[in-house]
């Protein structure tokens, strides 16, 4: 049986069309994936983002720990700034990507649902020193309030300012009367916050926040929508646009990827070198030529001949056309390139462009 | 809760069939158009050509996924909806009206005899359905 979020109850009573994500019962949409994806473009949308792992890291070696692991420089963030990581295997190969928060006694990192159980077993392994490690995945809720309404939203059920909350910023306050660690992240390419808050108080916070959007027709928004919302944006997808066969430098992840690090990390070896002798193929955004979608696993071929494949696609309800991420070989990566995809047997056009898809995104540049 | 009309005989791959004379109209039903969603693109790549029970008569792309669409009866399909091509999500608003899919001249009327009614259907996609 799969698990249930704190917010269940709620996803049926909305009509949510329920499907098993990362173990837990979710909905994959409720009364439309284009119309819910046009909502979070336009005004204010809720993802229920209770299914991500969510691991707390103490002790006086936590920094040195949670470098070691991953890509990024954690020891660039100030207390409450957050930043997008990447966790590798020895080979460069990725375990997980994730968000590494820095909290004033403590380092907390959200993962994939889907790997929460293989992350936390990879930390452990790798532990030493004074670090302390605690999965409170199933003590929080987990909202995710996209839009460019979402501040507005915000701001009437939270304690504090929140434009003051830069892009990777989080504060700890009140959201309806709950105590909460509220971030401006997201997923969407929006404007927008995440709020990580104790599970027993999550419908009370959910119910307050609809109150609050209402003037906006908030509405909540589906798995279906969120991942054409990333889509458009080239957000990669663990499981589909990244995994352990793949790397950050070809995924076009190296801004998260600090090399530097005076003493490196899990997989840095491998990536220097692999950033120094150029990848031999890159994740690319393709647009499509005509009316087809390009869906996983379809091959990427250039004058008949593979060069990669599609890990994602769909058709972009802010573009109306096809779009996919796929890696093709380096020499075919730049955008201009025509390619074709082969759609079921049939070679269709497609183009390789600049990401992201969508470029009127609401979120706000530091 | 989705709807089946009494009037149309209806295939377990989740199509109906509707009869004027030797003339099958033919469409995905409401449960099926439910389950797919956000419907995109629908292309008859069978039409006029003569086709079996069960073979592919074209494909349905939605946002989430891309299915085949099967033809419940044998025959020649001598027509498909043009207005699909503008608007597919037509399939999903009115899946028994103007979101007919194709029309196929049957070439063994009998085999609707081996269709189901709605009842029958409504029953098999009750147990298809998400809990």
């Amino acid at each position: 049986m799969p698990k249930l979020t704190p917010f269940h109850e709620r996803h049926v009573a909305a009509g949510g069309k329920m499907v098993d994500f990362a173990g837990y019962d979710l909905p994959v949409q409720f009364h439309g994936i284009i119309p819910e994806h046009v909502r979070v473009r336009t005004t204010v949308g809720v993802f229920d983002v209770s299914h991500m792992g969510r691991i707390e890291v103490r002790g006086k070696d936590a920094l040195g720990f949670i470098n070691r692991m991953t890509t990024n420089d954690t020891g660039k963030l100030a207390t409450y700034q957050a930043q997008y990581s990447v966790l590798c295997y020895p080979d460069g190969g990725i375990v997980d990507d994730l968000v590494v928060y820095r909290l004033p006694d403590r380092y907390f990192l959200v993962v994939n649902g889907a790997n929460n159980a293989k992350d936390t077993a990879w930390l452990q392994e790798h532990l030493s020193g004074d670090v302390k490690m605690e999965n409170i995945t199933v003590a929080q809720a987990q909202l995710a309030i996209q839009g460019p309404k979402a501040e507005a939203v915000m701001q009437k059920v939270c304690s504090i300012p929140l434009a003051p909350v830069g892009f990777y910023w989080a504060v700890q306050c009140e959201v309806a009367g709950v105590d909460a660690l509220v971030s401006r992240t997201g997923y969407t390419g929006e404007d927008g916050f995440e709020a990580y808050l104790p599970a027993a108080s999550a419908l009370k916070v959910w119910d307050a926040i609809f109150a609050s959007g209402k003037e906006f027709d908030i509405e909540p928004i589906g798995l279906g929508a969120r991942d054409t919302l990333r889509m458009e944006m080239k957000m990669a997808l663990y499981g589909n646009d990244i995994d352990k066969t793949t790397n950050p430098i070809e995924a076009g992840l190296s801004w998260v990827v600090a090399l530097n690090k005076p003493e490196g990390f899990i997989g840095s070896d491998v990536l220097k070198r692999m950033e120094a002798e150029k990848p031999t193929r890159r994740l690319v955004c393709l647009e499509m030529q005509d009316r087809s979608i390009a869906r996983p696993h379809y091959p990427i071929l250039a004058g008949g001949q593979p060069i990669g494949s599609v890990t994602s696609g769909t058709l972009s309800p802010s573009v109306n056309k096809g779009i996919a991420l796929g890696y093709v070989k380096r020499q075919f990566a730049k955008a201009g390139t025509e390619v074709q995809v082969d759609i079921r047997g049939r070679n269709a056009a497609a183009l390789i462009v600049k990401p992201p898809f969508y470029k009127h995104g609401s979120r706000k540049p530091n | 809760m989705a709807d089946f009309p009494s009037d149309l005989k209806y295939a377990k791959t989740h199509e109906w069939v509707k009869l004027d004379g030797d003339v099958a109209t033919i469409g995905i039903t409401d449960f099926a158009q439910g389950e797919l969603s956000d419907i995109v693109y629908v292309e008859i790549t069978a039409l006029g050509k003569t086709i079996k029970r069960d073979e592919p008569l074209g494909t349905i792309e939605a946002v989430k996924a891309v299915s085949d669409l099967y033809s419940p009866v044998s025959g020649q399909v001598t027509e498909a909806n043009e207005a699909l091509k503008d608007s597919a999500a037509t399939v999903n608003k009115d899946p028994y009206g103007a979101g007919w899919i194709a029309k196929i001249k049957l070439s063994d009327p009998v085999e609707l005899d081996g269709l189901l009614d709605a009842t029958a259907y409504a029953e098999l996609a009750a147990k298809s359905a998400h809990h």
